[in-house]
């Protein structure tokens, strides 16, 4: 596709773990990722859920190369990032920003508000003096003019998630990967935030990969979503496709098991609660993962891994007994 | 009308700090009726956690606690702590988010359950043992046996949470006060938790509080709800009546800045949260309440029926229809 922004195709990221007094000599390995394949157009937004260990965050910090990914290939604007020298990637990273969950701990205690959204300027060398870009971007982001000059501590969450999101907006990035950006946020402060991505995505065209763990959220604002489950995307495609009609059994359990805010619906629902909890990522199940765990599972599960297919209902999932 | 378990009346908490006074809980009424699910719902700071650690008696020193709690027609403001240690765990148990605090990791998870059924009850060490496998067994851990001889850091978060209740169910207590206890968890494990919370109460009668912030949780599992909001509540009623129509502005802004399936955009409660050491005069909402008026500002309006619900607000009867 021409207005392709993003492109990831089978990414994986092992982490080895130090040998320790129980583990004998063996070496173990986390497996985090496992050929991850995902594309992000330009001004869209990818959902990415999954539980604690899915391996999400993990994703969105391999394709900005925080941490190296062990293989796997990621495009950005046509250019692969994992060939480029450190210069080049530095100047790439540019139009790639990341928001994180917690904003307290994103902002350092001692720098000024104004500061915290320049630095990304002079970091990259940008020339001038940046008072104008700064009060123009805080507000872009909800923010007075007046607050550049104070320190993180005498805002609230959700302010200083408004601040990060205001130094992520600095450089015109085209894509902001947005990890778990509201998950610290108590509700009635959380919509104003997934207000303001809308708004920005709308006025400033961007891409966001938006990582969480709230399904719900997701639905909210995303257009696509990649449901992950022990470092494997199992179920990708458009928002309502994967909503209204899951096709792998763990993205209908996950739905179900998300509640509704409406007592009648809840009632009246049919639930899916899984069995057990997720497995250890150092020693996944053979075959398909989700099989330890899953209602249909049967010999073959265990012996083949089953592959992304195309469903009738427009998404992929890899399943050998999908959902209809 | 079913039996009272629990008549709280004019509570108040007050902490003292090196910065000033914190009124963290201003006048709270609210009764449990025996064998019910009342779900207890604000956000940070609301005062939520705070009143039923008070009316539990787990206070540090520090708090001012005033007001009337009364469990079984027994009055518990007042009682010594050696008075409190025989309720709680008696009459009454609390659990909390965080499973892995609340477990002595140098105890087998058998051995702690004994010791609360012999803290309370005259048990041999073969009766309790039996005893305490039962539990594990109730609450859904497979291999009760065996596990009971295990320690915490050989459960995974949900199994620890499940011990936990087993532990706090111990002696049949006629309340159940759950703190958050699904919030550190992943939504398929909390909807395992959820379920053995609603089983509890079913089977043995239990009345159980079940504190959160997540509306959704509450629309899942509660007969009844109460709504706070700086240290007082604002709205209490039937799930069903409370979320059909809501009639405190709070509650309101609430639901509509929950993001929801066919919901286009957010409206979020403006400003945040007054600071609990100097909270506004008269209603505390009314500093982010569209509909506040000069007369919000003087007296602190008190729940009062309105249609089926009870309410805290002076306009009530003035405000729209509440549209989703």
């Amino acid at each position: 596709m021409g207005d392709e922004l993003l492109n990831v195709v089978n990414l994986v990221k092992n982490f080895q773990i130090r040998r320790t007094r129980n583990s004998g000599s063996k070496k173990r390995t986390v497996q985090a990722v496992t050929n991850v394949s995902f594309s992000i157009n330009k001004g869209q937004t990818l959902g990415l859920v999954g539980e604690s260990g899915s391996g999400k965050t993990t994703v969105g910090r391999c394709i900005l190369r925080l941490i190296e990914p062990t293989s796997g290939q990621v495009e950005f604007d046509g250019q692969d990032l994992g060939s480029m020298k450190f210069e080049e990637l530095r100047a790439t990273r540019r139009k790639m920003q990341i928001v994180f969950q917690d904003p307290f701990a994103s902002l350092d205690p001692k720098m000024t508000v104004g500061s915290s959204i320049a630095e990304p300027l002079i970091v990259q060398g940008v020339p001038g003096d940046h008072n104008d870009k700064v009060f123009e971007l805080l507000e872009l982001v909800g923010l007075s003019v007046d607050h550049a000059s104070r320190f993180p501590h005498e805002f609230s969450g959700g302010q200083r998630q408004r601040i990060g999101i205001a130094r992520a907006l600095a450089l015109n990035p085209a894509l902001i990967i947005l990890d778990e950006p509201v998950s610290a946020l108590d509700v009635s402060i959380q919509a104003g935030i997934l207000n303001l991505f809308e708004d920005l995505q709308k006025k400033l065209g961007i891409s966001y990969l938006f990582i969480a763990h709230d399904l719900s959220v997701v639905r909210h604002v995303a257009d696509r979503i990649a449901v992950m489950y022990l470092g494997k995307i199992v179920e990708i495609g458009d928002k309502d496709s994967v909503f209204d009609h899951p096709t792998h059994p763990y993205t209908k359990a996950l739905l179900s098991a998300v509640p509704v805010t409406d007592p009648k619906v809840e009632r009246s629902r049919s639930r899916v609660t899984l069995e057990g909890e997720v497995p250890s990522p150092m020693n996944p199940p053979s075959g398909c993962r989700f099989r330890t765990r899953c209602w249909k599972a049967q010999d073959i599960c265990a012996q083949q891994e089953p592959v992304l297919e195309l469903r009738a209902t427009g998404q992929m999932s890899a399943c050998h007994f999908p959902e209809s | 009308m079913a039996e009272k378990i629990l008549q709280i009346r004019n509570l108040r908490v007050t902490f003292e700090t090196p910065f000033g006074q914190v009124f963290a809980v201003r006048g709270v009424d609210l009764d449990v009726e025996e064998g019910e699910l009342l779900g207890v719902v604000g956000e940070s700071g609301s005062g939520k956690s705070v009143t039923f650690l008070a009316a539990i008696g787990l206070l540090s020193s520090r708090a001012r606690v005033t007001g009337s709690v009364v469990l079984q027609g027994e009055e518990l403001i007042g009682k010594t702590p050696q008075q409190m240690r025989s309720v709680r765990g008696r009459l009454m148990a609390m659990i909390f988010q965080d499973p892995l605090s609340a477990l002595n990791p140098v105890h087998r998870v058998g051995k702690q359950i004994v010791e609360m059924l012999q803290s309370h009850q005259n048990l041999t060490n073969k009766q309790a043992i039996t005893r305490a496998v039962e539990l594990l067994d109730l609450v859904g851990i497979p291999q009760p046996e065996q596990r009971s001889n295990q320690y915490p850091h050989e459960f995974s978060g949900g199994m620890r949470q499940r011990v936990v209740i087993a532990i706090a169910i111990a002696n049949n207590p006629k309340l159940l006060i759950a703190d958050e206890p699904t919030t550190a968890l992943d939504v398929t494990v909390q909807a395992q938790i959820l379920e053995v919370i609603k089983r509890v109460q079913q089977q043995f009668g239990t009345a159980v509080v079940l504190i959160t912030h997540d509306l959704g949780v509450i629309a899942r599992v509660a007969d009844r709800v109460d709504v706070m909001y700086a240290g007082r509540n604002v709205e209490q009623g039937l799930v069903d009546n409370l979320y059909d129509h809501p009639s405190h502005p709070y509650t309101r802004g609430l639901l509509s800045s929950i993001p929801q399936a066919g919901k286009d955009r957010l409206t979020p409660i403006r400003g945040f949260p007054p600071n609990m050491m100097s909270p506004p005069s008269g209603c505390a909402f009314r500093t982010r309440c569209e509909f506040a008026e000069p007369s919000c500002e003087v007296d602190i309006p008190e729940l009062k029926v309105f249609n089926d619900l009870q309410t805290a607000c002076l306009r009530a009867h003035q405000l729209p229809s509440f549209r989703g």
